[in-house]
């Protein structure tokens, strides 16, 4: 086991910068899923911490050891790939042994490691068979009981679900989570599905052209984006993000959306503190509003777009002024199409954001976790606010 | 049926149509392709194999009515056919194992790294086969003399290998191509290096391809007839042998020689097939 730290890492594929200056630590035994759009350089990351690419500048630190000049083969990691790259042209015992041979050794603690992985992973009556006579989830299971016989002390998954079909990959997701939380290894996970990231991580550093954006738990990604790429690109549906500006009234402080009416706020948090008449972004998640059939006067005012009944609610579409925004109600509610109804949205609940930039506007907010991974705040002020 | 579904039929019946017609056309031109190519070898089986005396006679029966191995036994041991039939099988076996040597590292280069030039090499590499051998024939002659490579086994492999390497290279990097390079990636976090992770991964899964890219280059040595015969004089390869000795044979002896020389490299053409489409860029899975 070991903890990982990158210092200013950079990768270039002739002039495109696919990793882009990226600072983390990952602690001891911590899950951290790196998520991102494709192409936003996770797996290029991923690929530079297995030794699988060269670093054109930056550092990378596994437990005490600088491995940035040694090859794979001495990190003392394990990977799964994408593809499994389980071979062909070994049985399954031979394919989990594979690892252990090369570290040649004894025979039977190569079985007894290897029957130990297989177990795991439920696939111990496969050891005798070719991989062409396994399915693709066994596939998967190979691969990742012949990772985890090496004991590495990091673990590095790339998108190992996303060749799965939907029912085999949430049934591995809980296995994964279960199997890694009992191996305890420090584990990098790439995934562009944010619900696999917010289901599994412990904390979630989001990517996006190479750079970090944020780095922080599942739970303050979710509701405390620092931009608005991150809160757009996590959560089904992604935030809503409502034009408005603050306005100091008689009875507390609200926010006036664009032709819309005006949101209550209460007091004012510091948060706010002179920001009173700026363009701003007012970001929500859709279970953070409620509809008001009856509107009441002061409120804002939408109209229903469309009705998605999901079963365990409904996802309705409002415009509001000129903006659309999607919420959530319970699946019993009866909306019509065109009905005008009241739009309650939690004060407590929204994210701040400059209008201009899409960035949060208060830091503090973000909470304990958030940040963690950019020991250098000066440098990442175009990029992730939340690190002061 | 839908209104939608009856507006759509005439155009959906006129794309069939046309599909088929261009189908039709592919069989058509695909079966005289095959035709150009299986006539003449039908003829030549026949006629190896009918009684010398039928061999003249006019029409010729397209179904032979009494097989015989008569005019094969005899043309096999004629003088110098033997010696002529090893040198052929040294020669072929000494170019494909230099073809291999020098042609699989350039393949795997070709398939595994992104190198400056890479696709211009791949062109630059067939290219030399554009070239003439006939105008290569007279410098290499006087060459071999010169340095005393004339007339032997080696002289003639060396030709062959040159001749060879082209297609040694291209089908060899369509066969390094299609090991994903993951495995070989995989191989190395699990604890090889990269030369390690080559042959405990790559080269086993390449095996096969790398068998027929060999045989192929055999079958090219095999089938040369230009370089052998400019190249050697008392010690002619095979096809060497029967151009030269048997243009003043009785014409059921050439069939004989064509279908002894035919044989090997069709029954190894037949088993190689599928690596061989890889060449034109085919997926080989």
């Amino acid at each position: 086991m070991a903890d990982i730290r990158l210092e200013r890492v950079t990768k270039l594929f002739k002039q495109v910068r696919a990793v882009d200056d990226v600072d983390l630590t990952i602690a001891d035994g911590e899950f951290m899923v790196l998520l991102g759009p494709s192409g936003c350089g996770k797996t290029t990351l991923l690929r530079s911490i297995a030794g699988l690419e060269q670093l054109d500048t930056g550092r990378i630190f596994i437990g005490d050891r600088d491995v940035t000049d040694l090859p794979p083969r001495s990190r003392r990691i394990a990977m799964v790939f994408q593809s499994y790259a389980v071979f062909p042209h070994m049985t399954v015992f031979e394919n989990i042994a594979f690892g252990l041979r090369m570290q040649k050794v004894a025979g039977p603690e190569v079985r007894r490691r290897v029957e130990g992985a297989a177990e795991l992973l439920h696939i111990g009556e496969l050891l005798q068979r070719y991989p062409a006579q396994t399915s693709g989830g066994q596939r998967q299971r190979i691969a990742v009981a012949r990772a985890i016989a090496m004991e590495p002390q990091v673990l590095l998954m790339d998108e190992p679900l996303s060749n799965l079909d939907a029912l085999l990959r949430l049934e591995m997701r809980a296995e994964l989570k279960r199997l890694l939380g009992e191996i305890g290894s420090t584990t990098i996970y790439v995934t562009h599905d944010q619900v696999e990231a917010l289901s599994m991580g412990d904390r979630i550093a989001v990517m996006r052209s190479g750079r970090l954006v944020q780095v922080g738990d599942p739970l303050t990604i979710y509701d405390a984006p620092a931009d608005r790429f991150v809160g757009a690109f996590i959560g089904n549906p992604p935030m809503n993000f409502l034009p408005a500006r603050i306005e100091d009234r008689e009875g507390g402080l609200v926010a006036a959306l664009d032709g819309a009416g005006r949101v209550p706020l209460g007091p004012r948090t510091e948060a706010l503190a002179g920001r009173d008449g700026q363009d701003l972004l007012l970001g929500i998640r859709a279970e953070n509003i409620e509809i008001d059939v009856e509107p009441r006067p002061d409120s804002p005012r939408g109209r229903v777009l469309v009705v998605e009944p999901l079963g365990s609610h409904n996802l309705v579409t409002l415009r509001v002024g000129d903006e659309q925004l999607k919420a959530t109600t319970r699946p019993d509610a009866t909306l019509a199409r065109d009905q005008e109804v009241g739009v309650v949205i939690d004060p407590a609940r929204i994210r701040w954001l400059d209008a201009e930039r899409g960035l949060a506007i208060d830091a503090a907010e973000a909470g304990p976790g958030a940040g963690q991974g950019a020991p250098r705040p000066d440098e990442h002020e175009d990029a992730a606010p939340q690190a002061s | 049926m839908t209104a939608d579904a009856r507006e759509a039929a005439p155009g959906r019946r006129r794309f069939a149509r046309q599909r088929l017609i261009s189908r039709a056309l592919t069989y058509f031109v695909a079966t005289l392709l095959a035709l150009f190519i299986l006539v003449p070898i039908y003829l030549i089986t026949i006629s190896a194999l009918t009684p010398r005396e039928l061999a003249f006679e006019y029409p010729r029966q397209l179904v032979p009515r009494e097989i015989s191995f008569d005019t094969i036994t005899f043309f096999i041991n004629a003088s110098g056919v033997q010696p002529a039939f090893w040198r052929s099988v040294a020669v072929g076996v000494i170019t494909l194992v230099l073809a291999l040597a020098i042609g699989a590292p350039a393949g795997y280069a070709l398939a595994r790294y992104a190198f400056r030039g890479r696709d211009g090499y791949r062109i630059l590499v067939l290219s030399t086969r554009a070239f003439p051998i006939v105008i290569l024939a007279i410098p290499l002659a006087v060459t071999y003399l010169r340095i005393g490579l004339d007339d032997t086994i080696l002289g003639v492999a060396f030709m062959h290998t040159a001749l060879a390497l082209p297609f040694t290279v291209l089908i060899t990097s369509s066969v390094f191509a299609s090991v994903p390079r993951e495995l070989e990636e995989a191989a190395q976090t699990l604890g090889c290096h990269p030369f390690q992770a080559f042959m405990k991964v790559s080269l086993p899964l390449a095996l096969p391809g790398l068998a027929a890219a060999a045989i192929f280059t055999w079958v090219i040595s095999w089938n040369d007839v230009f370089a052998a015969v400019i190249l050697t004089l008392l010690n002619p390869t095979l096809p060497a042998k029967v151009l030269t000795a048997l243009t003043q044979s009785p014409i059921y002896y050439q069939f004989a020689a064509g279908f002894v020389m035919l044989l090997p490299s069709m029954i190894v053409i037949f088993f190689i097939r599928r690596y061989l489409l890889g060449l034109w860029g085919r997926v080989v899975k």
